[in-house]
């Protein structure tokens, strides 16, 4: 008898990096064609397309996907959640199937942004020839960088140290946070699909670029150009679909997608923690899991200074512990709860839309078994987390067929 | 003197400088921006509500690259007034992790941004350390 689960039946990320040769629409045909694929179905038993790219958002990455790999009439959903496009892609699929509007589904994330600057939270203002009160601060020039900062590097280097400030951590910050960058750096060595696989001392990282103390350049994630697709399938399509298909079929069996609640502080320094910890909550609950029975987990290290925040958010740790945590050695890929063995958004790369698919799909390859030499032997269950600034949050956890 | 005017319309000039928030008479959250009701409790009714002008430094970052015509490096931060969170500069110290330290005693203060073709001086605020 067929539950009313939701699968991934085939998955796909590209290479991310420079791809010159290659513009937006022929990364989404390449990820989207090899994810149908992967499944061993075609487009033609699509029944709805969610399709993101978050640098052109009113593009219709979704119709402009379609006339390369397959205009059949579906309903398309062109989606932008910030750095959540994808996972928000991947569930508006799954959304669909798990209604029973239709048996399969496709999900599509892609960017190109190589050779892009500093991602800015927030448009600037001209200064104007005289001063004229304007927008809901009543602001006469603009404030990014005269009353704080909006740019991501800062942001998030902010949400690190806050962490530290309430935890009463006494140690050197900078270099904690470097050594986060340098486990990340040293996981990326055995991923020949992220954009760097350079593996950093500590010093080194230290004295790299300074962008926003305590974040050095390889401690924020590289802009880069890539896309990630999957198909879902209902559990009552996947019986009849053959022997390998339901084998290498993976489970989700959470998928959860939440927004900042109001919080005192969070019209100053956007909150990521606690819509992460709602997600993280509601993920838990509905696969009927713990955080100790995850065996991997990727989660948005878009700076090292936010990887150890969600340690505790995703409650991989006791509240107010995620320095133990990391000093223990658990989220290298030999400890007890390996995080980013991908090499994380940091060598990996973060092409956002991307990026909420492509987690996906490092989890559902080691669950698989497919992962080479980077494999977590015996991985049965992980989870994928991505926060979008603004914010919005999305975890995935998956599991293993039986 | 010159003429001056806020560079953003939550900095008062009057008297001692000091910022004013809009706060919610419903649940008492705090905003400086205009809101068309409460995020927190939906409520539409605020009142003006004057910030204290001292606090602790609860986090920062010493941002290293900016927009034209923002000198660089410059001290970001989330300073605790009181219980109200300010986004705001540490101001009056190097911005260096040496002089900007976490849970560090702060108070605001004014600068004078720029002046415009009329010479009126925007003013803009900071935080700098209270010694
Ligand atoms: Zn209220």
């Amino acid at each position: 008898m067929a539950s009313d689960d939701v699968w991934i039946l085939g998955i796909h990320m590209t290479k991310f990096g420079k791809h010159t040769d290659k513009d937006t629409v022929d990364l989404a045909s390449e990820a989207a064609m090899a994810a149908l694929a992967d499944g061993g179905v075609t487009m033609k038993q699509m029944g709805v397309l969610a399709a993101g790219n978050l640098m052109n958002a009113s593009g219709g990455i979704g119709q402009q996907l379609q006339k390369q790999v397959g205009q059949t009439g579906i309903p398309v959903y062109n989606v932008a959640n910030a750095c959540a496009t994808g996972a928000t892609a991947l569930r508006v699929a799954y959304m669909a199937v798990k209604a029973g509007e239709c048996d399969m589904g496709l999900a599509v994330g892609v960017e190109k942004l190589s050779g892009a600057g500093l991602l800015s939270g927030g448009a600037r203002k001209d200064d104007g020839d005289t001063w004229t009160p304007s927008g809901r601060y009543g602001a006469v020039a603009a404030v990014d960088g005269r009353i704080g900062t909006e740019t991501m590097p800062g942001v998030f280097a902010q949400v690190g140290m806050e962490y530290l400030h309430k935890n009463a951590y006494d140690g050197t910050s900078f270099e904690l946070f470097a050594r986060i960058s340098e486990k990340n750096h040293a996981h990326s060595t055995l991923n020949p699909l992220a954009a760097y696989q350079k593996k950093f001392t500590v010093e080194e990282i230290m004295n790299d670029v300074m962008i926003a103390y305590p974040n050095t350049r390889p401690m924020c994630s590289a802009n880069c150009d890539g896309a990630a697709a999957a198909v879902v399938v209902s559990d009552a399509k996947l019986k009849t679909l053959g022997p390998d298909q339901q084998r290498r079929a993976v489970k989700i069996a959470a998928s959860v997608l939440t927004t900042d609640p109001w919080e005192e502080a969070c019209q100053i320094l956007p909150n990521v923690n606690s819509l992460t910890r709602l997600a993280a909550n509601q993920a838990y609950e509905k696969a009927g899991i713990g955080p100790e029975d995850l065996d991997l987990v990727e989660l948005h290290d878009c700076f090292a200074t936010a990887e150890l925040v969600h340690y505790d958010n995703l409650m991989l740790c006791p509240e107010g512990g995620a320095v133990d945590f990391f000093e223990s050695g658990a989220s290298w890929r030999d400890g007890k709860t390996p995080v980013n063995v991908s090499g994380g958004l940091e060598s990996k790369g973060h092409p956002i839309a991307a990026t909420g698919i492509a987690n996906i799909w490092e989890v559902c390859h080691h669950l698989r078994g497919e992962a080479g030499d980077r494999q977590i032997e015996g991985a049965r269950v992980g989870l994928a987390h991505v926060i979008g600034l603004g914010s919005a949050c999305g975890v995935h956890i998956l599991e293993r067929a039986a | 003197m010159a003429k001056q005017i806020p560079l953003v319309d939550y900095l008062s000039l009057d008297g001692e400088p000091h910022l004013v928030a809009n706060e919610c008479t419903g649940c008492g959250a705090r905003y400086f921006d205009r809101r068309n009701a409460c995020a927190s409790c939906s409520g539409t009714d605020f009142r003006k509500a004057t910030i204290p002008t001292e606090g602790e430094l609860r986090a920062f970052t010493i941002v290293s690259f900016a927009a034209p015509g923002i000198p660089v490096p410059f001290a970001a931060g989330v300073v605790d007034c009181g219980g109200t969170s300010v986004r705001a500069n540490v101001i009056n110290t190097d911005p260096d992790p040496d002089h900007v330290t976490l849970g560090m005693k702060v108070r605001l203060a004014t600068y004078v941004v720029g002046a415009d073709t009329e010479g009126t001086e925007a003013i803009g605020f900071g935080f700098e350390p209270l010694t």
